[in-house]
């Protein structure tokens, strides 16, 4: 692809030039799209590569838990698992951050300081997003402000679907300023991840047209969905954006993160995952600084797929710790 | 990096036989005559079975036997009954799938990916699909109106029909010849290609496990000589065939005169059109898929690709970064993309193309793509700055290479497409319906795919224009072969 001769900035100068941007990237043909995706889900990944896998997925795991009924309890049993997946076991990787609601990241930060393991947390109203833009972005700023190394917002969908991209990419600028810690506290700036949640743009025409518009506005990761709406991550919807953040690297310079979210349950499912990536975006997005996985019940499944690699034997559920 | 280990279908599940006879009259023969062949596997030149070369006394013995089945039995029955046959035949090849993969990957080369989720998918759809027609002939629309002109009566069937099928889709070829045939009230005798018999032998079993009148379907193995035999015999009602434009060429020589019904599904060139409109990235995997399913040994692959002037570098760099994922290899390994090239014979005219194409100026590019040691393999192959004039952009490779051409506007790529001695398909790519149906109609090729390439489906009629043939196999169309009409 050429490299762009415009800068983000010029392209989002107004609606029209932004819409005329996203308008002008080729189109998702949705039959060869889904055909291509069902086509790499039959790669056989077996022995060493199922085993290379398993933990590669392990790493790239965002364990989240996201209900209303969090607690504190919650965070801490789900923090120590972070760290330790499978204690009886200390060669299991640790995953890549945990996900949690922001009034509980001081929680998180506290449970998982020093480990390594990232926090990061939802904001911007989410899931809907439907709120005041000061909201959201005061919302935003005390999740940082509370530790988040990492925030997962949500854009106005409905202002995408309205054709006011402007709304959407103004939005995303503003919300990754709240993203900057200062100076003084010496800290990282939060990476800032932009859910699209595809299952309410429904076409691949839109998720390309949105995950251009959140990597234009400065996204770090353009990540599928909450996990509130069906469908969530699905192989096609993640596949058009690893070959969107494929081509704005390759027209940018810029390399953007992709994380698949919801309704990734099992490790067939992981690897099925892992393949696009490599066959799409290439191998250079097969680590935890650029693909993440974002999950619950998955972790449990790679950790009994991971077992059954090295004993031959499938142990039962209750082996396994439910946090 | 993401290596992915090997993953091995089993061989186990096939049983090849060190040596096959003929299949003549629901029976297992010797040949009459002495000559015999060996088939090897193309990924690794092993043989796998010694077969009969059929003679002229073979081929009598065999047409005898299908005239005799055709009189007796067969011609008289209810087309339910035959329904119920077909039916069986479809349920047993889905029962024998992956048994029947494997041995047309071991013997034709081809990827068990492709086999396992194209090939044998197709070959039972297309038993199930003219299974159901076999009671409703009346209502195809050849129907002859009953005496009291109150309904229709069944059309009638044309008698014994000489099949010659080719060695790129061995079992998918005998399910478009042998089911329309069958369940039109034909009996058949079938010549699989002497480079791919075995799945061929093996559906000679599953007529046997069917329980499938003696002499209804009967199966010589052999070459050419066979072939010619075969369709010059005097009782063949009908001639089917898939192959070269030259073979059918001589066919159609051979069968001039004599009354017997003829449909000859010959070679192709066809285009691949791409606008700059085209949803780019589902275009580059149509054209991965128009050229290199297969190995490109597709009598209606997309072996020129039209793309128009203005995204020639955006395509071929997407292209070009695609060819470099493509996995070259062990055929039944469940990863690779490209097989082995079937015989030597094709791959010395793959070579022999190419360097034409370099030596008339074009220039030729392959991703990095380590060869094995054994076999007969060529390495996914495109050439840019092709003109019309070039070897590799008239003449069928029959082979995974791809000639890349550029157009500067609709008319000019529809001129493009259509010179050329062949006209079996055409691809066209582009997000505009309109333009769609404008090409559709000026385009001379039989198939015309918009945004996709190299679909099949036993529904849809199949044939060409010009050099690739007429008659149209599949569909509705494709009972008309098989009938007195």
């Amino acid at each position: 692809m050429s490299t762009l001769t415009t800068s983000p900035a010029e392209i989002a100068s107004s609606n029209a030039s932004l819409r005329a941007f996203l308008h002008g990237l080729p189109g998702v043909d949705r039959v060869g799209a889904d055909q291509r995706a069902a086509m790499l889900g039959t790669r056989s990944i077996k022995t060493t590569a199922k085993a290379q896998a398993i933990d590669l997925a392990i790493s790239m795991v965002d364990l989240t838990t996201l209900e209303g009924a969090d607690t504190p309890g919650k965070v801490r049993a789900l923090c120590a698992k972070a760290v330790r997946p499978d204690p009886g076991d200390p060669s299991v990787p640790k995953v890549a951050a945990v996900c949690v609601y922001p009034d509980l990241v001081e929680r998180a930060v506290d449970a998982l300081a020093g480990s390594g393991v990232k926090v990061a947390s939802v904001a911007t109203a989410f899931p809907s997003g439907r709120s005041f833009l000061d909201v959201k972005v005061a919302d935003t700023r005390q999740a940082v402000q509370a530790g988040a190394d990492e925030i997962d917002m949500v854009i106005d969908r409905g202002a995408f679907l309205a054709g006011d991209y402007r709304k959407v990419y103004d939005e995303i600028v503003a919300i990754r300023q709240a993203c900057a810690r200062d100076a003084a506290s010496g800290g990282e700036d939060a990476h800032l991840k932009v859910i699209l949640e595809t299952g309410e743009l429904a076409t691949y025409d839109n998720v390309r047209r949105a995950s251009w518009l959140a990597m234009l506005a400065g996204a770090d990761f353009i990540k599928t969905s909450t996990g509130k709406v069906s469908p969530a991550a699905t192989l096609p919807v993640t596949m058009v954006m690893l070959e969107a953040v494929r081509d704005f690297r390759d027209r940018t310079g810029r390399v953007v993160g992709v994380k698949p979210a919801g309704g990734i349950r099992t490790t067939k499912d992981a690897i099925k995952h892992l393949v696009l990536v490599n066959e799409t975006a290439g191998d250079d997005w097969l680590t935890p600084s650029l693909f993440r996985l974002g999950a619950s019940s998955l972790l449990n499944d790679l950790l009994m797929q991971r077992q059954k690699m090295t004993t031959g034997r499938y142990a039962g559920p209750d082996y396994f710790t439910l946090d | 990096m993401f290596e992915y280990a090997p993953a091995p279908e089993s061989r186990d599940i096939v049983d090849i036989r060190p040596s096959y006879g003929l299949f003549v009259n629901g029976e297992w023969v010797d040949s009459l005559g002495d000559e015999r062949a060996k088939t090897i596997n193309p990924a690794s030149e092993e043989v796998l079975a010694e077969f009969a070369m059929a003679d002229d006394a073979d081929v009598d013995r065999a047409v005898a036997a299908a005239r005799k089945a055709y009189e007796s039995v067969w011609g008289r029955l209810p087309g339910r009954e035959r329904a119920k046959y077909l039916f069986r035949i479809a349920r047993i090849i889905q029962e024998r799938a992956r048994e029947l993969a494997v041995l047309e990957s071991l013997d034709n080369g081809k990827p068990i990916r492709e086999s396992r989720d194209v090939d044998l998918p197709l070959v039972a759809a297309h038993f199930f699909y003219y299974a159901g027609w076999a009671d409703k002939l009346a209502y195809a629309g050849f129907g002859r109106r009953t005496a009291d002109g109150a309904g229709f009566a069944d059309p009638r069937p044309l008698g014994v029909a000489a099949q010659v099928i080719p060695w790129n889709f061995p079992l998918l070829m005998l399910a478009w010849k042998v089911a329309p045939a069958l369940a039109c009230g034909n009996t058949v005798v079938l010549k699989p290609a002497e480079t791919t018999p075995l799945t061929a032998l093996a559906f000679a079993e599953i007529c046997r496990q069917a329980d499938l009148p003696p002499g209804v379907v009967n199966i010589v193995t052999g070459a050419g000589a066979t072939g010619a035999a075969l369709v010059a015999h005097p009782d063949v009602n009908k001639v089917a065939f898939t192959g070269s434009t030259e073979v059918g060429r001589q066919i159609a020589r051979t069968v001039a005169g004599t009354g017997k019904k003829l449909t000859l599904e010959l070679g192709g060139k066809a285009a691949n059109i791409v606008f700059d409109d085209a949803p780019l990235d589902q275009a580059v995997e149509g054209i991965v898929n128009g050229i290199f399913f297969n190995q490109g040994h597709v009598c209606c692959a997309g072996s020129r690709l039209l793309v128009q002037e203005s995204i020639e570098e955006e395509l071929l760099a997407a292209l070009k970064r695609r060819l470099g994922t493509l996995r070259l290899g062990d055929p039944l390994d469940k990863n690779t993309d490209i097989g082995a090239i079937n015989s030597a014979a094709q791959l010395d005219k793959i070579k022999e193309l190419s360097e034409a194409g370099e030596q008339e100026g074009a220039e030729r590019w392959s991703p990095p793509c380590p060869l094995p040691d054994k076999g007969f393999w060529f390495p996914p192959t495109l050439f840019t700055g092709v003109a019309q004039s070039h070897r590799i952009a008239r003449e069928e490779i029959f082979g995974p290479v791809l000639s890349v051409l550029t157009f500067r506007t609709p008319a000019e790529a529809v001129e493009k497409a259509n010179n050329t001695p062949y006209g079996l398909s055409a691809g066209v790519w582009t997000e505009k319906g309109s333009r769609i149906l404008w090409m559709a109609e000026r385009l001379r090729a039989g198939v015309v795919w918009s945004n996709t390439f190299n679909r099949f489906d036993p529904t849809s009629p199949f044939g060409g224009y010009k050099e690739s043939g007429y008659g149209r196999e599949g569909g509705v169309h494709g009972l008309e072969a098989y009938l007195d009409v």
